[in-house]
């Protein structure tokens, strides 16, 4: 849209008085906007609301550092839940990153033409099954998989090794930190996917074209040329993986077994804020319990938010130096 | 070796390393669509479709009330979602277009189109479902509503955006009010563009689980009613596949079965409605 355009268009009243109908129509247009903001102003106030009973009697230091999760003796702690919910995200995007970045040079520069439309598709799709599918396959045909084969491989050989053993200590069930992360990067690969590929896809042909004018070989081209162009957007399509998979509850609810303590080896069971909402929040029987599982949405929300907010500013700015 | 040899040998290595990549994560995704395929088949039995579940542990019985409860609070979530995720849609991309808080509002709403779920979950329980003390089928609505009106809100600003200014200005020459150049003129324009946003937004919002685990919950018996809690098919199989019975566990696969060919078919259809109307 040119200048010209744009300072036609804002001379429009946004709310026109001329005419009855169209107040009310644009009333009703703005009104159903707003939704937005006060879903979120909402969601952030009843949270805090909710949260006041532990916010008030743990603080905020103190409830996040503390390990211990008790519902008898009433004493809350978020360190564990954080802690798993940041290992399982941390692994599943050291999974998912380099993988979904392959494909998404495979889709844009090694495909022939007629399998980018079908592979990219096909990865849409995949994007849109729900993570309660993931979560359940985890269960039923990854976990055994893993607890059978995987486990005692890796406890056989990099367990050995004198300073990562004691990240494969323990018995190999299947239920775990690391099978629940695998999962985590499978259901994230799409949708890292198809994000990393929109950003290659900004690269304009003419740089690359020139660059294979002086010779370059493909992967030449991919890594001082493309790569370097779309740092900015596949840098915020990370961001917003990271964010969903900070927020996803069903993908590893199966598989994470719900247990508050601070594993050191990843074949232990363990828990994330979203499983511990999941599993808990119909069965606390006290105010104090209740309001600690609010604290933790509450932190869960914050934080999902800022990462969210800082995907958004990086996406935002990738478009706006490339799509002239 | 000379220097060019090395650098063809390098982009080989570098670009197989990236089909690689790529043959691995297709393989784990087609994988996981194959077992719910092969396993989900296996499950499918009309008694899964037109029985009651069956007392836990007795063999039989069906999930007719999830897939009910199902449609319903799918249903009632788009009636909530759509209307709203439209009107607000247009009011960023004609009343307040090119304005500072219509970009904001723009972003937020991006935002919240992957806040986590289950925080929106607990948002619906403190103010719908603790003040009445019992779950209930709307509330599971509003929190699937709640997700779905950005998905619809984002789909619609862009695409009635996409709709030519010119457009806009030959029906207001004829001396058309604002609001009737949005109905008959603009709406017409991007019709297919703002239908695949629904469909795409239904597929979002019919696979949730986690709002609904605390709002409309579940029930074993079949319900009509959305005052009480309902079954749906998401937290269905969360139960069943948690639980200890072979007979719940392929019901699950059953379950999951349709549910991911619903969504397929709702993506693939948005898909193919964009392509359809664009490809001219």
């Amino acid at each position: 849209m040119n200048t010209q355009q744009t300072r036609k268009i804002r001379s429009l009243a946004i709310f026109p008085r001329k005419n009855v109908v169209d107040l009310l129509f644009s009333s009703l247009t703005g009104v159903a906007s707003f939704t937005i903001i006060i879903f979120i102003i909402g969601i952030l106030v009843v949270l805090v609301m909710e949260s006041s009973l532990a916010l008030g009697k743990f603080g905020l230091v103190n409830f996040l550092t503390s390990t211990t999760w008790n519902p008898v003796t009433q004493i809350f702690g978020a360190a564990p839940t954080i802690y798993g919910t940041f290992v399982t995200t941390a692994l599943a995007l050291l999974f998912a990153i380099p993988t979904a970045i392959g494909i998404a040079i495979f889709i844009t520069e090694i495909a022939p033409n007629f399998l980018k439309g079908p592979i990219g598709i096909a990865i849409e799709l995949l994007a849109a099954i729900p993570s309660i599918i993931y979560g359940m396959w985890g269960l039923f045909t990854l976990a055994p998989i893993m607890s059978k084969y995987v486990e005692p491989a890796l406890q056989s050989t990099v367990g050995k090794l004198p300073f990562l053993g004691f990240l494969f200590k323990g018995n190999p069930l299947g239920i775990d930190l690391l099978t629940a992360s695998v999962i985590l990067g499978i259901m994230i690969i799409p949708f890292t996917a198809s994000i990393a590929r929109d950003a290659f896809n900004l690269t304009p042909a003419v740089i690359k074209e020139s660059a294979y004018a002086i010779g370059a070989t493909r992967w030449e081209v991919v890594k001082n040329v493309v790569l370097p162009y779309s740092k900015l957007g596949v840098f915020g399509g990370v961001a917003l993986s990271l964010g969903r998979a900070l927020g996803e509850t069903m993908a590893v609810a199966f598989v994470l077994g719900n247990n508050h303590k601070i594993a050191t080896s990843l074949l232990d069971a363990a828990s994330t804020i979203t499983v511990s909402l999941a599993n808990e929040f119909t069965e606390a029987d006290s105010d104090m319990y209740l309001s600690s599982l609010y604290y933790l949405a509450l932190v869960l929300f914050v934080m999902s938010f800022i990462i969210l907010a800082i995907s958004k500013f990086f996406l935002l700015k990738a478009e706006r130096r490339y799509s002239r | 070796m000379n220097i060019e040899r090395k650098r063809k040998i390098e982009s080989i290595i570098a670009l197989a390393m990236s089909g690689l990549a790529a043959a691995i994560g297709l393989f784990w995704l087609v994988y996981i669509l194959a077992d719910v395929i092969i396993h989900g088949i296996g499950a499918l039995q009309l008694s899964l479709f037109f029985n009651d579940p069956a007392p836990a542990g007795v063999e039989g019985g069906g999930l007719r009330n999830a897939f009910v409860g199902q449609l319903m609070i799918t249903g009632a979530a788009t009636l909530i979602g759509v209307p709203v995720g439209i009107l607000g849609g247009t009011f960023l991309a004609e009343y307040a277009r090119g304005r500072k808080f219509a970009r904001f509002i723009s972003i937020l709403s991006d935002i919240m189109v992957s806040v986590p779920s289950i925080v929106v979950g607990a948002f619906v329980y403190a103010i719908l479902i603790r003040p009445f003390h019992h779950f209930s089928g709307w509330a599971g609505a509003f929190a699937l509503s709640i997700i779905m009106i950005p998905v619809v809100l984002r789909t619609t600003e862009d695409m009635l955006s996409l709709v030519p200014w010119t457009l806009r200005e030959a029906a207001f020459a004829l001396g058309a009010p604002y609001y009737k150049v949005i109905i008959q003129v603009v709406y017409r324009g991007a019709a297919t563009g703002i239908l695949t946003g629904v469909l795409l937004s239904i597929a979002r919002v019919a696979g949730e689980t986690a709002p609904l685990l605390f709002t409309s919950f579940n029930n074993n018996f079949f319900s009509w009613d959305m005052n009480r809690p309902i079954a749906s098919l998401t937290a269905t199989i969360f139960q069943y596949a948690m639980g200890p019975y072979k007979s719940w566990h392929t019901q699950a696969w059953g379950a999951a079965f349709v549910i991911t060919l619903f969504i397929l078919a709702l993506t693939i259809m948005g898909r193919l409605a964009i392509w359809w109307r664009y490809k001219r």
